[in-house]
């Protein structure tokens, strides 16, 4: 369907300075069952296509989901239209705007293909899960969920490009909630928030038909755990958590459209400026964070970005030192900086921006327990459950589902409502142990959100345990 | 476009099988975007979508697929067609809903909101110019939006409006930045121009040197965006009911410990505002308004079908988020804000916000944009960012002043999916005492 539309407007197209057509065909398939009962089995396809032209010095997009060459030709003609409007008032000069030419095709690899299993037996997963939270009476919601998207993309342009990428993504999840009067404590799991590219196979690997007894346990134990403690003190975060901790203050600071100001109205600007770049020192010297889009199993896993370039693994920090921002093709046109192929969109009907895709914190020679001998006093947390950061991406504060003590050396009792916050300049700097690959896992955030018009999207990020020095951490109230 | 869809609700009701029931659901929109950086075009653009949902119901059990419209009749009825028939086929693998819910009879309804949506391709020229010498960084969105439902039974409902949100903020040196809004569904060519003319004056006032509190409490007065940003928040989760029911809610404490906020707190979800539709995604009429708080004290959730049925109740939302929420004023006039407040914190937006302390309602969240510090009455100099973390239960509890007399209509420039009908009507608060911790 998507060839056979861009194969006909490319037949067909009007004589314009540039032009290019990205045609999406996304298939969404949602099952989830809460407290024992089956929610509306869901599915959805969203397909359309963006056509974006270079006309008359300036450019304009247009999105329609009637994929005939009539409706592709009259969305040309909106795009043209705007392009004449924004010719002499618009930000970036055309001749900065890509024009790709490669061609390709990529598909993320699968072992166990979604439809391959049949829905009475997804159904059968559901209820093996439910069952497994379903421990005791104080647990007063449950939850497990499986949903799956395959995404067909085609770009095709007037500069020769014709690019074809078939994505997978498998975004399973798990719930409990415990409750005692007006205490309730959450624990998420086998997935949840998370997700991975591929098929059925990343089900084990996120945990999703193994956690759940232990969820609804620790719920459970939460009830009874002191509030975490308030004081400064070292702080050991698990990959769930880290995920979250490089999502707001290293990803997003390093998007290059928000160095650049464009974000400034709304997801906010960065205390990352151009000149930082090669030398600034972002944190210890064991911090290292690659972009690798060829991740395996990672959420943002594509061979090409949504403007047709080619996307390769880069480091942006090594050994601490900041090297290059997260921008494509016309940020780094604009900012004369070199950067990534993460000029994405979220959806058909949204333009490409600068976004994260899988941003990754390499992994050093620690074990977890080497992690943990070496605090005399702090606290381990995992699973975001709270965050908050201020519009430069400093000032943060972040709450987790769990935490432990640790004291001389050894982990001890569990706690509830473990937070803590600090100022990221400051906070990567006191990294101090970085857990090796035996603690490293993929994570991912299915939804961040940015961009004018908004746009919500998914990104991947792994990471190993991590250690950090003298950070103010606090509980509830009790 | 109400036609086309009531005429595919006609053509696939003609498919149906004795004993079944199909609901259809259409959201779309025909929307100009233009985002605007450094006082020019970054990006612009129009976006003509129609989601439809369907929805098949049979011996109890049901199911659901969105599918994007074409527009296409011929291509748009092959799709369906093709849809029902899985539909059809999944049903038969499918366990009864015991939660499903229907009305107990078809209730047909049409709103089509006045206005014209400006044209935004000659608008915008207008903006860049009433901005100029200014770093004006925002979006403009304009353009219809409509809604509809349609039943096999035979209920029709629409909801069809034309708006425009213009959503920007001018800038100094880092994040020193004030915020400016125009929305609505009429445009008032004198009306940017003045507003224009404001975020001159603030701009004005936030070139002085800033001043960066130490962490403890502050008097402060929020405006109504900053309050906003706060019971966005608790509207996202606090009042529905089933998150009441399972201990999920923030208000948890006046659930089961008969916490109490302001008797001055009343907090009602209007639904007669008529911004959003009337009718549910199951085809149910909303009451006019949901009363929330009243006088301080925890009334109804907000209860979609599902809910409804699971707790045995009367459905009185779409959703179990607010999107028409008002709060009622108090006495306090604008021309006395600064006169009250005397000395504090004058906040015009908060932003990022989230519970640090679920239990407590205890909410985290940053200051944004122009927020300055007040001496006497008299504004002194911009306030730099500064992290909040105070219990809702302090701020609009034990630690509320007064209530601002005048209300402001604040209509959501989002557009996640599309974009949101979603509004707040609210006053300013005086309180005596925001924590601030960063």
């Amino acid at each position: 369907m998507l060839r056979e539309a861009a194969e006909a407007f490319s037949r067909q197209a009007p004589g314009l300075a540039f032009w290019s057509l990205r045609l999406v065909d996304e298939w969404d398939e949602g099952l989830s069952m809460r407290q024992g009962v089956l929610l509306p089995v869901h599915g959805r396809r969203s397909r359309g296509a963006l056509l974006s032209v270079v006309q008359g010095g300036g450019m304009g997009y247009a999105a329609t989901s009637d994929l005939s060459a009539h409706g592709l030709l009259a969305a040309t003609g909106e795009a043209a239209a705007w392009a004449e409007a924004s010719a002499g008032i618009n930000l970036v000069p055309v001749d900065l705007l890509p024009r790709p030419s490669h061609r390709g095709h990529y598909q993320t690899p699968i072992q166990h293909p979604w439809e391959g299993l049949a829905l009475t037996d997804k159904l059968a997963l559901l209820a093996d899960a439910d069952r497994a939270l379903d421990i005791h009476e104080r647990i007063v919601d449950r939850e497990a969920s499986l949903a799956y998207r395959r995404t067909d993309v085609l770009l095709v342009t007037s500069s020769g490009a014709w690019i074809e990428q078939r994505l997978h993504d498998l975004t399973p999840g798990l719930r409990a909630v415990a409750n005692r009067g007006s205490l309730t404590q959450q624990r998420t799991g086998g997935g949840a928030q998370s997700g991975r590219r591929g098929g059925l196979e990343q089900l084990a690997a996120l945990g999703f038909a193994d956690e759940a007894p232990q969820l609804a346990e620790q719920a459970l134990q939460l009830l009874d755990a002191p509030e975490c403690p308030e004081g400064h003190c070292d702080l050991i975060l698990l990959p769930r958590q880290m995920t979250l901790q490089i999502h707001e203050s290293i990803g997003h600071p390093l998007e290059l459209d928000r160095i650049l100001g464009d974000e400034r109205n709304y997801a906010g600007t960065s205390f990352v400026t151009r000149d930082m770049f090669g030398r600034y020192r972002y944190g210890s010297e064991l911090l290292n964070v690659t972009f690798d889009p060829g991740c395996p199993g990672e959420l943002a896993g594509y061979a090409f970005d949504d403007e047709g370039t080619p996307a390769e693994r880069v480091y942006l920090i090594r050994a601490g030192i900041l090297e290059r921002p997260l921008g494509g093709v016309v940020s780094q046109a604009r900012s004369g900086l070199p950067g990534t192929a993460n000029a994405r969109a979220s959806d058909w009907y949204r333009p490409p921006i600068d976004r994260m895709a899988n941003l990754n914190l390499e992994p050093g020679t620690d074990s977890l327990e080497t992690l943990i001998g070496e605090v005399e006093q702090g606290v381990l947390m995992d699973a975001n459950r709270s965050w908050s950061i201020d519009d430069s991406r400093n000032k943060f504060q972040f709450g987790c589902e769990i935490g432990w003590v640790i004291r001389d050396g050894e982990r001890q009792g569990m706690v509830r409502n473990p937070n803590y916050r600090g100022v990221s300049t400051g906070f990567w700097r006191s990294l101090d142990g970085v857990g090796a690959a035996s603690t490293f896992r993929v994570e991912g955030v299915v939804s961040c959100g940015k961009g004018e018009p908004n746009q919500m999207i998914r990104v991947g990020h792994a990471a190993p345990a991590c250690l950090f020095r003298g950070v103010d951490v606090f509980g509830g109230a009790g | 476009m109400q036609g086309y869809f009531y005429a595919l609700a006609d053509r696939l009701a003609q498919e149906l099988a004795s004993g079944e029931v199909l609901n259809l659901l259409l959201d779309g929109e025909r929307s100009d975007f233009v985002r605007l950086s450094r006082g020019r075009v970054r990006q612009a653009g129009r976006v003509q979508r129609g989601m439809l949902g369907l929805r098949l119901i049979a011996r109890r059990r049901q199911t659901a697929f969105e599918g994007e419209l074409s527009g296409q009749l011929d291509e748009d009825l092959t799709v369906l067609g093709a849809a029902l028939a899985r539909l059809r086929e999944q049903l038969r693998y499918l366990p009864g809903d015991p939660y499903l819910m229907l009305p107990a009879e078809p209730r047909s309804s049409e709103r089509m909101l006045d206005g014209a949506a400006p044209r935004a391709r000659e608008l915008i020229a207008a903006v860049l110019e009433a901005a100029r010498g200014l770093d004006l960084v925002g979006i403009w969105a304009s353009g219809e939006r409509y809604a509809g439902f349609a039943s096999s039974l035979g209920q029709r409902n629409w909801h069809a409006s034309a708006s425009f949100n213009l959503d920007w903020s001018c800038h100094l040196a880092g994040d020193k930045a004030v915020k400016g809004r125009y929305a609505g569904s009429a445009w008032s060519p004198a009306e940017l121009p003045a507003r224009m003319g404001r975020v001159r004056e603030q701009l004005a006032v936030m070139g002085r040197p800033p001043w960066t509190p130490a962490p403890g409490r502050y008097r402060a007065y929020l405006a109504p965006a900053a309050l906003g940003e706060i019971l966005g928040l608790l509207g996202w989760g606090a009042f529905g009911l089933k998150s009441q029911r399972t201990g999920e809610s923030a208000l948890i404490r006046m659930l089961t410990e008969g916490q109490r906020l302001h008797p001055a707190v009343t907090l009602t979800e209007e639904h007669a505002r008529g911004l959003v539709p009337d009718f549910t995604n199951e085809g149910f009429i909303k009451p006019p308004r949901v009363t929330l708080v009243e006088s301080g004290v925890c009334r109804d959730g907000l209860a979609s079908a599902r809910s409804a049925a699971e707790y045995r109740t009367t459905v009185n939302a779409g959703c179990e988020s607010v999107e028409s929420l008002a709060m009622e004023p108090g006495t306090l006039a604008g021309t006395q804000v600064l006169e009250a407040l005397d000395t504090g914190l004058y906040i015009n937006d908060l932003w990022y916000t989230n519970y640090s302390d679920l239990r407590s309602c205890r909410i985290t969240g940053m200051t944004r944009f122009a927020c300055f510090w007040v001496e006497q009455g008299q504004i002194q100099a911009p306030v730099s960012v500064m992290r909040f973390d105070e219990s809702l239960y302090e701020l609009l509890g034990s630690r509320l002043l007064a209530l601002s007399a005048e209300r402001e209509l604040i209509l959501d420039a989002s557009t996640y999916g599309g974009r949101s009908r979603r509004s707040f009507r609210l006053p300013g608060v005086l309180v005596d005492g925001l924590a601030l911790t960063l």
